[in-house]
């Protein structure tokens, strides 16, 4: 097996992935400092620790520096460190980011508050449980075909469709969003990420399934005020009120909110106004 | 205009909330009072908040002017659109008047239960409503297109104004706001899960995507077009106090 870490820089084929290295913390002279919050569901409170600035270094950098050198028992979830698996996700000054992609001299000047995502519970330190995540997605009609894969498929009717698959799942959506971490609407709400997925099966346009009703009342898409906090902060930039929420909403409107489409179903005698193309 | 953005990113959290109310706020109370108290023609020019003109029936309690039988359309349009109502939730409401986690912990601070939240679910479920208040606004934007033509016929027969100039800046605007609705984004095309298996399928898609990349700026639109109308209906008033005169850029004939 080939040593993957920052210190043996031969052998290994880039060092972006890996921590900084010991060799370059304190090159620069400068330190930064870092209020991080330690506990679990119990309850906690910020730990300050003072590390050796590297110039370029992200929070993780900062996190996992503190964690080989100072705090050995630090909680932190990370994997790919390039902002591509989603679990380094936690608030930063208040503010859900992934720890891989922000710098600490983005805070010049500012204290560096770490804290774990708020809307789920916290398992230690920085590190929730998003398992309900998981469970909402399972609840989600998959996608359905009456056609066999492969399919094809015109450029122009999957256009929209690559959007909310850049979706990296990191659950920063989630927390930020006020239904779920305020209101606590767990139970009744699915929250940004998955208004996302089911946009992606919604107008996909192979699908067959009808998922509006389950929108409507399962997952309380009515409970969205649009106040785009989701948007905010998605790494990946979906547009997820505008390209997502809002459409899947336009739909759901269509089907149970407008009255002259209503009567023309009861003329016609059909149930539904889907008709998929 | 980034670093107009970038600048206004940095300000505390409770700035935007309160410079919507601020805005909204004297936008309503001016354009109440205009429409209550003031008429809104002179010469060639009517005001944005007086088109299209009606005919008050008599039965009317004295309180209602004209144009408060046309104005609950674009009202009716702006308090149902996706934008302006991101902004008065966070902004009136504060439900949340931010994304950071201490303003997210000010969210709604006059109720005693946060699982008391129903967001659209009850009352605000009317503003599904948004389609139809937007397919009688394309009705007033084509008064209003009507209007901006209208100046270019002045006293002294056809000529380019500074007013037309507004008018046609505000029309412009206007229509920038009104086609960009999201609704409308969804009539075109976003109802629509493939673009290969209809009749002018093309043309939807092409639309939708116009309609799309409008759509982006739908915000901006929504304020530029708010402004647009303040400064049309003031430069009206101003007009008719005698304050300024109307400058004449170019006249034709005569």
């Amino acid at each position: 097996m080939t040593e993957g870490n920052g210190n043996n820089p031969g052998n290994v084929t880039s060092r972006a992935h890996s921590p900084v290295p010991n060799e370059d913390l304190g090159k620069s002279g400068k330190t930064a400092k870092l209020k991080i919050f330690r506990g679990d569901s119990e309850g906690g409170q910020e730990v300050e620790y003072e590390i050796p600035l590297v110039e370029g270094m992200v929070v993780l950098d900062a996190v996992l520096a503190i964690q080989a050198e100072q705090a050995g028992d630090l909680a932190v979830r990370w994997n790919c460190k390039a902002a591509h698996c989603g679990s380094c996700s936690a608030e930063i000054n208040g503010r859900p980011k992934l720890l891989c992609k922000t710098r600490v001299e983005e805070y010049d000047g500012e204290e560096i508050h770490v804290h774990p995502m708020r809307a789920f519970p916290v398992i230690k330190d920085l590190v929730s449980d998003v398992s309900w995540n998981y469970e909402v997605s399972k609840a989600i009609k998959p996608f359905h075909s009456s056609e066999q894969a492969p399919f094809t498929m015109y450029e122009e009717d999957v256009e929209r469709l690559y959007e909310p698959k850049k979706c990296i799942e990191c659950f920063m959506c989630q927390d930020v969003c006020h239904v779920l971490r305020t209101h606590h609407k767990h139970a009744e709400f699915a929250g940004p990420r998955f208004f996302v997925r089911n946009q992606w099966l919604e107008m996909h346009p192979m699908d067959e399934e009808d998922r509006l009703g389950d929108l409507k009342e399962d997952n309380g898409l009515g409970f969205c005020n649009i106040t785009k906090c989701c948007t905010e902060v998605c790494p990946v930039d979906i547009k997820i009120t505008d390209n997502s929420i809002i459409p899947l909403k336009e739909r759901v409107a269509s089907e149970f909110y407008d009255p002259a489409k209503w009567l023309m179903r009861k003329i016609r005698g059909n149930g539904s106004s889907r008709n998929g193309n | 205009m980034s670093a107009i953005a970038s600048a206004w990113k940095k300000l505390p959290w409770w700035v935007e909330p309160s410079a919507v109310v601020l805005v909204l706020t004297v936008f309503g109370v001016y354009s109440f009072v205009a429409i209550a108290l003031f008429g809104g023609e002179y010469q060639q020019f009517v005001s944005p908040f007086y088109s299209p003109e009606v005919p008050l029936p008599g039965w009317m309690p004295g309180f209602v002017t004209a144009p408060m039988l046309v104005l609950w359309i674009p009202l009716g349009f702006r308090a149902t659109c996706y934008y302006y109502r991101k902004a008065y939730y966070r902004a009136f409401f504060w439900d949340p008047p931010a994304c950071l986690s201490k303003a997210q912990q000010l969210d709604r601070p006059w109720a005693s239960n946060a699982e008391s939240y129903r967001g659209e679910r009850a009352l605000f479920v009317l503003n599904n409503v948004h389609r139809y208040f937007l397919y009688a606004s394309i009705i007033v934007v084509a008064f209003l297109w009507f209007e901006a033509f209208r100046t270019l016929f002045g006293p002294q027969g056809f000529q380019i104004s500074v007013g037309s100039l507004l008018w046609f800046l505000n029309i412009v605007l206007l229509s920038a706001y009104t086609f960009s609705c999201h609704s409308f984004r969804h009539l075109v095309g976003g109802n629509k899960d493939c673009y290969s298996c209809i009749r002018g399928g093309n043309a939807r898609r092409k639309t939708y995507n116009f309609v799309s990349r409008l759509n982006a700026r739908h915000p901006q639109w929504a304020w530029y077009s708010l402004f647009s109308l303040l400064a049309t209906d003031i430069y009206l008033r101003l007009l008719q106090a005698g304050a300024i005169t109307d400058f004449t850029i170019i006249h034709f004939g005569g």
